[in-house]
C-alpha cells in the first residue's frame, strides 16, 4: 500500500577555479564550502550559526544492493570521510563528493518543498562563491555550475530520493518506474549541445537530456561508471524493515523551478501508484537504453519506442497514460501522500505540459529547461550564422547553468518561478516543518554546540555525561514541528531536551 | 496504444535529430520571436568573452 512520499534532491555541482594555473577541484570544493561555513559562523546568531558538526558515517552502507546480492564485479561507491562535510540548520548536508561540491536537501514533505530547498541550495552556493572569492588571492575566483556534464564525457549527478514501502518487490519498481524515467525527459530534460558518445554535431546537434549519454545498464549498483537507469543502492536511512529509499540517479539538474517541481511531483505520484498497483500497463521497452537515447535525441518527441509486449509507443503516450492513471488514483486516494497543496498542482501542470507538447511545444520555453535552452541557442546560432558544433554554442550551453546571478543565462530566459523569495531565503537556514529534518535542523540551531555528529537517521549529543547520547530518527515522518517544536523551544539545555524525549 | 503511432518511423538505430524537428511555435510565434531578439541583444553583454578557451578549459572530474 502506498506510503507518504517523503523526498529530496542531492546535487553535485560543476566547479571551476579561475585565475590559477593549477586548479584542483577537490581543494576548490573544500575552499568553497569552508568559506561559506566561516562566513556563517562569523555572522553569529544561533539561528544562522553553523555548528561544527561532522557527518556520522556509522550506519552508511552505500554498497548494499536492493537485489540482495551484488553481482560479481559491481563496484560499491567509495566514501571519502576525510573531506569537508557539514550539516546545516536547514537540515541539509553540504559536502565534497568526489571532486564536486554537493548539497543534499533536507527530507521534504512534497514537491513544492523540494523545489524551495533546491532553490535555497542555489542561494547557498551563490553565497559560497562570494565568500570564497573574498578569501582567495586577487584575480582568482571559484565559479559553480548547476549542470551534469562538461561536454567531454565527464558527468556528475543530480539524484532524487523517494521513500518507498519495503513490502513492494524491487522487481516491480524496476519494471514500472523505468518507463517513467525514460519518458519524463520530455519535460524535465535540461538540454545539451551535442553528444558525448561519438555522434557528430550533424547527427546530434542538440539533445533533450544532459545525462542520457552516460547510461549503459538497466539496473545496477554503480553510480560513477556504467550507470544504470535504476540504481539498486539499498541504504534506506530509515527503518529498513518498513522502508526503501529509491535512489534515482538518472535525472538532470534543472534550472527551471517548474521542471524540478514536475520531475519530483510526477515521480512521487508514479511511485505511489506502483505501490497501489495502479499503473495497469506494461511499458517495458525492448531496449531501455535504446529508448532512453531515442527520446533524448528526438526533439520532435515522436520517436516510436518498441515494447517487449509488441508494438511501440511514444514518450508522450506513456506520459499521457501515467497522467490519466494519476488522476484516477488521486480520485480514489486523495492527495495526502503527495501533498494536499502540491498534489493538485502537479496534476494541473503535468496535464498542461503534455497538452503543450502535443500542440505547440515552443510555448514551454518558460517552464521546460531544454526548450528554453534550445530556443536561446538556436536563436543565437541563426543570428550569427553558426554551425552546430561551434564553440560559442557550447559556451552558451554551459553558461545557462552558471549560478552567478549576473552571469546565469537561465535567469535571463524568462523562466516562470513558483517559489517566493521569502521562502527561498527562509529555506537557507530553516528546516522543513513536516519531516524529521525539522528535528535535525532545530536541534542544530539551538543546541549545536552539544551535538558531535549527525546523519540522516540520528543525532549524537555530548551533554557532559559519561557517554554520548544518540537520538535515533528511523521514522522520516516523525520529529516534525508538530511533534517536537514545543519541547525543543521549552527545553533550556540539550540534556533537558533528551530527558524529556526519553532518550 | 493508438494505431497511428505504430506506423511512425522505426526506432532510431542512430539518432535522427534534425533542426526541422525542433520545437516550433505558430500562433504566438511572432511575439516569441520579438522576445528572443531582445534576449539575444541583452545576453551579448554577459557572454564569456573567449568562448573557445572557456569551453576547452571547462573540464570536470566525473562524479556520480
Amino acid at each position: 500500500m502506498a506510503i507518504r512520499k517523503i523526498c529530496g534532491i542531492e546535487t553535485e555541482y560543476g566547479i571551476v577555479h579561475r585565475g590559477t594555473d593549477d586548479p584542483n577541484p577537490i581543494t576548490a570544493s573544500s575552499v568553497l564550502i569552508n568559506s561559506y561555513l566561516s562566513d556563517l559562523n562569523r555572522s553569529g546568531g544561533s539561528a544562522l550559526g553553523v555548528p561544527q558538526v561532522g557527518w556520522d558515517f556509522e550506519f552508511e552502507s552505500p554498497g548494499s544492493d536492493a537485489r540482495g546480492v551484488a553481482p560479481i564485479g559491481s563496484m560499491p561507491p567509495e566514501i571519502e570521510t576525510h573531506l569537508t562535510n557539514a550539516v546545516l540548520t536547514n537540515g541539509a548536508r553540504y559536502y565534497v563528493d568526489h571532486a564536486h561540491p554537493e548539497l543534499s536537501t533536507p527530507e521534504c514533505g512534497d514537491a513544492f518543498s523540494v523545489v524551495t530547498f533546491d532553490r535555497s541550495a542555489e542561494v547557498i552556493l551563490e553565497r559560497s562563491m562570494l565568500a570564497a572569492d573574498a578569501l582567495l588571492p586577487d584575480g582568482q575566483s571559484i565559479v559553480v555550475y548547476k549542470n551534469n556534464s562538461d561536454g567531454k564525457g565527464n558527468s556528475y549527478g543530480c539524484h532524487e530520493n523517494y521513500l518507498v514501502d519495503r513490502a513492494l518487490p524491487f522487481g516491480r519498481i524496476v519494471a514500472e518506474v523505468t518507463p517513467h524515467f525514460i519518458t519524463r525527459q520530455i519535460f524535465c530534460g535540461a538540454g545539451k549541445v551535442g553528444s558525448e558518445i561519438g555522434f557528430s554535431a550533424e547527427e546530434v546537434p542538440f539533445q533533450i537530456s544532459q545525462r542520457a549519454d552516460f547510461f549503459e545498464e538497466e539496473v545496477g549498483l554503480e553510480t560513477t561508471l556504467k550507470r544504470p537507469i535504476i540504481n539498486t543502492r539499498d541504504e534506506p536511512h530509515a527503518d529498513p524493515q518498513k522502508y526503501r529509499r529509491l535512489h534515482v540517479i538518472i535525472g538532470d539538474a534543472n534550472m527551471s523551478e517548474v521542471a524540478t517541481f514536475l520531475k519530483v511531483g510526477t515521480t512521487a505520484i508514479v511511485l505511489a501508484m506502483i505501490e497501489d498497483d495502479w499503473i495497469k500497463a506494461d511499458f517495458r521497452f525492448t531496449s531501455p537504453i535504446g529508448a532512453l537515447r531515442s527520446v533524448s535525441t528526438d526533439l520532435s518527441m515522436s520517436a516510436a519506442l518498441p515494447l517487449l509486449s509488441g508494438g511501440s509507443i511514444t514518450a508522450l503516450e506513456v506520459q499521457v497514460h501515467l497522467l490519466e492513471r494519476a488522476i484516477d488514483w488521486t480520485n480514489h486516494h486523495g492527495f495526502d501522500l503527495v501533498g494536499t497543496q502540491a498534489g493538485p498542482e502537479i496534476l494541473r501542470r503535468w496535464g498542461e505540459t503534455l497538452l503543450a507538447i502535443e500542440a505547440e511545444s515552443a510555448s514551454l520555453a518558460s517552464t521546460v529547461d531544454w526548450i528554453a535552452k534550445y530556443r536561446l541557442i538556436d536563436g543565437y546560432r541563426e543570428r550569427h550564422g553558426l554551425a552546430w558544433g561551434d564553440a560559442r554554442l557550447h559556451a552558451l550551453d554551459l553558461q545557462y547553468h552558471d549560478l552567478r546571478p549576473e552571469k546565469s543565462l537561465a535567469r535571463r530566459v524568462g523562466l516562470e518561478t513558483i517559489c517566493t523569495k521569502a521562502d527561498i531565503e527562509k529555506g537557507t537556514s530553516n528546516p522543513p516543518e513536516d519531516t524529521r529534518a525539522y528535528f535535525r535542523g532545530a536541534c542544530l540551531a539551538k543546541f549545536g554546540s552539544d551535538i558531535v555528529s549527525a546523519n540522516w537517521d540520528s543525532l549524537v549529543f555530548d551533554t557532559g555525561g559519561d557517554s554520548l547520547r544518540r537520538v535515533a530518527m528511523m521514522e522520516p515522518s516523525r520529529g516534525t514541528a508538530a511533534h517536537v517544536a514545543s519541547v525543543i523551544e521549552s527545553s533550556q539545555t540539550a540534556a533537558e531536551l533528551l530527558d524529556r524525549l526519553g532518550s | 496504444m493508438p494505431e497511428r503511432e505504430q506506423i511512425r518511423r522505426t526506432p532510431a538505430e542512430r539518432p535522427e535529430t534534425s533542426v526541422d524537428d525542433a520545437p516550433q511555435g505558430s500562433e504566438t510565434g511572432e511575439k516569441l520571436k520579438a522576445e528572443l531578439d531582445d534576449l539575444l541583444d541583452e545576453i551579448d553583454e554577459v557572454l564569456e568573452t573567449n568562448a573557445e578557451d572557456f569551453v576547452r578549459s571547462f573540464v570536470q572530474k566525473g562524479g556520480q
